[in-house]
């Protein structure tokens, strides 16, 4: 693969992190500041989708930032499967920037030049994330991510934000520390590199499976924002945030980019034929099986809508994760697919909870009842988000989900098909009833008059979403040459 | 002035200035700031130069008054002190900018007296690196030592005490050493370091010899507060001026590191029996690790945030003593990375500390509460510095950090690379507890409109210039251990 040398990948990087400067400066005039972010994140949107044509045609972009370590500079490369998140990330992004706008001011929060701001950091570092060329990189915007979005966890300063705050360093920044950083030094001792390499970089070193077994967990654990049980505690915790926050952050951004670094590990460190040959699959699609189900069943006792939905992103970052378990071609693509398809429908289910607070003020499921009736249009996304998350056509979560059942039967391991469609059947005794209680039931006694539709900042991206949620149905075609491209098919 | 004596002025300028301040800062305050800033910028302008030339001729000597080595007092310059000399002055320039509106606000009158004794311990500091003599070395430790007792000495309340405590740990240290350098004598004949080396290659070292490396190691051990013979130092650099835990806590440590480099192979050598016997060599390492260990531990149950910082910098001695007896050429260019890093660090935090001091008055933790707010600059700098801490690539300390766990990986001491682990976890809690504790507000007091005003702008340029200059080393990492660091490691890596 040859890679162009091009300082576009470091551009659409650095935009957002040198946009805040001007967030920052704008905070007397609300006005201006929120015209920066949404001009940042349109230029951002532009910049990926130029480079996306080069990456469809099978090459790509690098641009090496400094040479730090013998073997290993930071550098950034545009590859199929940075793009593909890149893309994810980055549209959505603009998408949040919209409603943050209607949500933030409806809600008249404080802080809300700390807040843009720090959002674009936190987006400067999920693209650094994504076109990533080695680990190192990956790792550092990792660690910045991480930080950036402790602001945004702790957005109203209060107990409650000081307590989760803490929950969200001590499992991201414990776990990153005590457990990715080792492993990826013994990467590099064993390997002499960190580079992303289609095939792994660890085959031939001689390394022994006991080795091999060990970084593998290291990595999978250490990864904490990917959410696999038992280090998924923060992710509940983090919903204290305000909601653009955790929909885009934590429906997309942070999470994503805990499975995004776990399958660069499994996809390009490890490699697929490695993991095959040391039999090491069983691990990742074993704890990965545990905490769909096992998260699935919580999700269904919880009655706070953000805490469900929390949940179910758990359960569903780990479909991603077994997908790339399975080491099928059609069972790794699945889990990519997964990635985009998620991201869509789980940010409109998000939006739908962030606009239902900000037009009724409720919190809980229990309180909604005939809520879907004053608010269709919410609803009607909320329900076009479940349905893709569960994985019913016509929405694009049914491609990643047949995707990841064909292949569970080509790997063999039947298992993992059961737990697929048990975990499919939760999801939708979880959502329906959201859905039900909306459209069917009779409002409670003493509900206020007057509760109409979020304001128009905050519908037309959770509209938006949700569309493209059934457009990807019909058309996953980008996602899916990206997904096999990385994959080296 | 030639091109090859330029270190001695280095050395001077401090020196001959540390009069003036005397005298004239006696008559009137207004030449104190000028003359101690001009001359420590005179030293690092002539500093870089010095370490041009090393890089491109390569290391350079100077026999003070023509007397010839053995006999005579050499200057000797190679790659690693050449780096040290850079980082002294540097450090030096910067935290005295900081320093003069400390002092002028904590000790009224009394300026002129402390900036001589400032200016003769970064005189002291110079002549650590660049002596050639064993003796030699010794003199000059103890001028760098007294300078620092006198200095701790001014502040207030139980600083005497302090001062009086390190005083003795001190001269136990000093004694320890002086005694060490006895033996040698006793064996070689000389204290010209680089003539004890040759003789000591032909001779059979024998019992004595090992006895004088010995007593060398645990006196500079002591002076370095390398755990378990730390206790001095929280006390001495927390109750100090602020203005002299700004010099004294990023280069004191690290200056006697780099001496114990500078003895271990530069007098002895890198295959000397003692050195490499795998007994002493596993102790040391396990030594380290459990000072790591005790210190971040420590550094846990302090309330304040200048006593907190003193704790972590016992933590980074175990850091780079460890790095240094791997023995192996990746913990040595960490060790080594980590002593320019770690003064860099300290410089930084220390500078916040006094800003915030300037301020407070007091750092206990219940005054930083709603800090953000008020003091932003400060407390962004004071974030990179505590980053680079934990070790937050790409600032300075996550580098040094990992060629020193890389190392350690290489050397197979699984629990000294546990405990540098360890120690970068503890201080993720010690940094983000402080930042809590800033970022939200006392119970009732909602957004804090206490007035309390951002430090005076000749406090703030040098802690932005230290906290820009940890990402700005962090980013250079490569080039920096590539041209410098690999050429300062000590003959044999």
């Amino acid at each position: 693969m040859n890679y162009q040398i091009s300082i576009w990948p470091l551009a659409a990087v650095l935009i957002s992190l040198i946009g805040s400067i001007p967030i920052m400066l704008s905070d007397r005039s609300p006005n201006l500041r929120e015209s920066w972010t949404l001009l940042i994140a349109f230029l951002k949107v532009v910049i990926v989708a130029s480079l996306l044509p080069t990456v469809l045609a099978g090459g790509g972009f690098q641009f090496t930032i400094a040479e730090v370590i013998p073997g290993v500079p930071l550098a950034l490369r545009v590859d199929a499967m940075g793009m593909f998140f890149a893309l994810v990330a980055s549209s959505l992004w603009f998408f949040t920037s919209v409603y943050s706008i209607g949500y933030m001011r409806s809600l008249d929060e404080h802080g809300q030049t700390r807040y843009y701001a720090s959002f674009a950091v936190a987006i400067s570092a999920t693209l650094g994330v994504a076109f990533s060329a080695n680990l190192l990189t990956l790792y550092l915007f990792y660690e910045m991510l991480s930080l950036s979005t402790y602001p945004l966890v702790t957005h109203h300063q209060d107990a409650e934000a000081r307590q989760s705050g803490r929950k969200y360093l001590t499992y991201i920044l414990g776990t990153s520390i005590g457990l990715a950083l080792p492993a990826m030094l013994i990467v590099y001792s064993l390997a002499g590199t960190l580079d992303f390499k289609i095939g792994g970089i660890l085959s031939g070193t001689g390394a022994s499976p006991q080795t091999l077994a060990l970084v593998l967990v290291l990595f999978l654990f250490g990864f904490a924002k990917s959410g696999l049980m038992p280090v998924h505690g923060w992710l509940p915790a983090a919903m204290v945030a305000p909601t653009p926050v955790s929909s885009f952050l934590h429906g997309v951004a942070v999470v994503k980019v805990g499975v995004f670094s776990v399958l660069r590990v499994i996809f390009h460190i490890f490699g697929p034929e490695q993991l095959l040959a040391v039999n090491l699959g069983w691990v990742i699609t074993t704890l990965a099986s545990i905490t769909i189900l096992v998260a699935s069943l919580v999700a269904l006792t919880q009655d706070n809508l953000k805490r469900r939905l929390a949940y179910s992103t758990i359960g569903q970052l780990s479909y991603m994760i077994l997908g790339a378990g399975m080491l099928s071609a059609v069972g790794m693509t699945g889990g990519l697919l997964h990635i985009a398809m998620h991201a869509f429908g789980k940010i409109t289910l998000f939006f739908c909870a962030g606009a239902i607070y900000v037009a009724a003020g409720k919190k809980y499921i229990s309180q909604m009842d005939g809520l879907g009736r004053r608010m269709p249009i919410t609803y009607l996304a909320f329900f076009f988000g479940s349905l893709s998350i569960i994985g019913m056509p016509p929405l694009g979560g049914f491609i990643s989900k047949w995707n990841l059942a064909l292949g569970a039967i080509e790997s063999g391991h039947l298992i993992l098909l059961v737990v697929l469609l048990v975990s499919s059947l939760l999801n939708a005794l979880y959502f329906f009833p959201i859905v039900y209680r909306g459209f069917f039931l009779p409002a409670a006694q003493g509900e206020p008059e007057g509760i109409k539709e979020a304001p128009v900042f905050c519908l037309v991206p959770l509209s938006v979403t949700a569309a493209c949620s059934l457009i990807l149905f019909f058309w996953p075609s980008v996602f899916y040459r990206l997904a096999q491209l990385a994959l080296g098919l | 002035m030639s091109a090859s004596n330029l270190h001695v002025y280095v050395m001077a300028a401090p020196l001959l200035t540390a009069f003036f301040v005397n005298l004239l800062g006696r008559i009137s305050k207004v030449w104190i700031a000028p003359l101690t800033i001009g001359s420590l910028a005179f030293s690092s302008f002539a500093s870089l130069i010095v370490m041009g030339r090393v890089i491109a001729y390569g290391g350079f000597s100077y026999t003070v008054g023509n007397w010839k080595a053995p006999y005579g007092i050499e200057l000797v310059v190679d790659h690693l002190s050449a780096v040290m000399l850079v980082l002294i002055s540097l450090v030096a320039l910067t935290g005295s900018i900081s320093a003069v509106k400390s002092v002028f606000q904590e000790l009224p009158d009394q300026e002129y007296l402390f900036f001589t004794l400032y200016l003769i311990l970064i005189t002291g500091l110079y002549g650590l690196v660049l002596t050639g003599d064993a003796f030699n070395l010794y003199v000059l430790l103890e001028i760098t030592s007294i300078t620092t007792y006198g200095l701790i000495a001014m502040g207030k309340g139980r600083a005497p005490l302090a001062s009086f405590n390190y005083i003795i740990m001190g001269s136990i240290g000093a004694s320890f050493y002086l005694l060490g350098v006895g033996y040698l004598y006793l064996m070689t004949g000389s204290l010209n370091m680089a003539d004890i080396a040759g003789m000591l290659q032909t001779m059979d070292g024998g019992a004595a010899i090992a006895t004088s490396l010995a007593f060398i190691l645990v006196g500079l051990w002591v002076k370095m507060a390398f755990f378990p013979l730390h206790g001095w130092l929280p006390n001495a650099y927390s109750l100090a001026p602020t203005g002299a835990a700004l010099v004294a806590a990023p280069l004191m440590t690290k200056v006697t590191i780099y001496l114990m480099v500078r003895v271990m192979f530069s007098i002895y050598s890198v295959d000397y029996l003692f050195i490499t016997h795998p007994i002493i060599q596993n102790g040391i390492v396990w030594v380290a690790a459990v000072a790591i260990i005790c210190a971040s531990a420590l550094a846990l149950a302090q309330r304040d945030l200048k006593r907190m910082l003193t704790y972590i910098i016992v933590a980074e001695v175990g850091y780079m003593v460890g790095g240094i007896w791997l023995v192996n050429s990746t913990g040595m260019t960490g060790a080594v990375l980590h002593i320019v890093n770690d003064a860099v660090m300290t410089l930084c935090l220390f500078l916040a500390a006094a800003a915030l001091v300037y301020r407070l008055g007091d750092l206990n933790f219940d005054n930083l509460q709603g800090i953000y707010r008020k003091m932003p600059v400060t407390m962004a700098a004071f974030t990179v510095g505590a980053f680079a801490m934990i070790g937050v690539p790409p600032t300075a300390g996550f580098f040094s950090k990992w060629y020193l766990i890389l190392g350690g990986i290489e050397a197979g001491q699984w629990i000294y690379v546990i405990a540098l682990l360890f120690s970068s976890l503890i201080n993720a809690v010690l940094f983000f507890r402080i930042i809590e504790i800033g970022y939200f507000f006392k119970e009732g007091e909602h957004h804090g409109h206490e007035k309390v005003a951002e430090a005076p702008l000749s406090m703030q340029v040098p802690l932005v210039i230290s906290a820009a200059a940890l990402i700005v080393i962090g980013l250079s990492t490569g080039p920096l251990v590539k041209t410098i660091i690999k050429l300062a490691l000590p003959a044999g890596f």
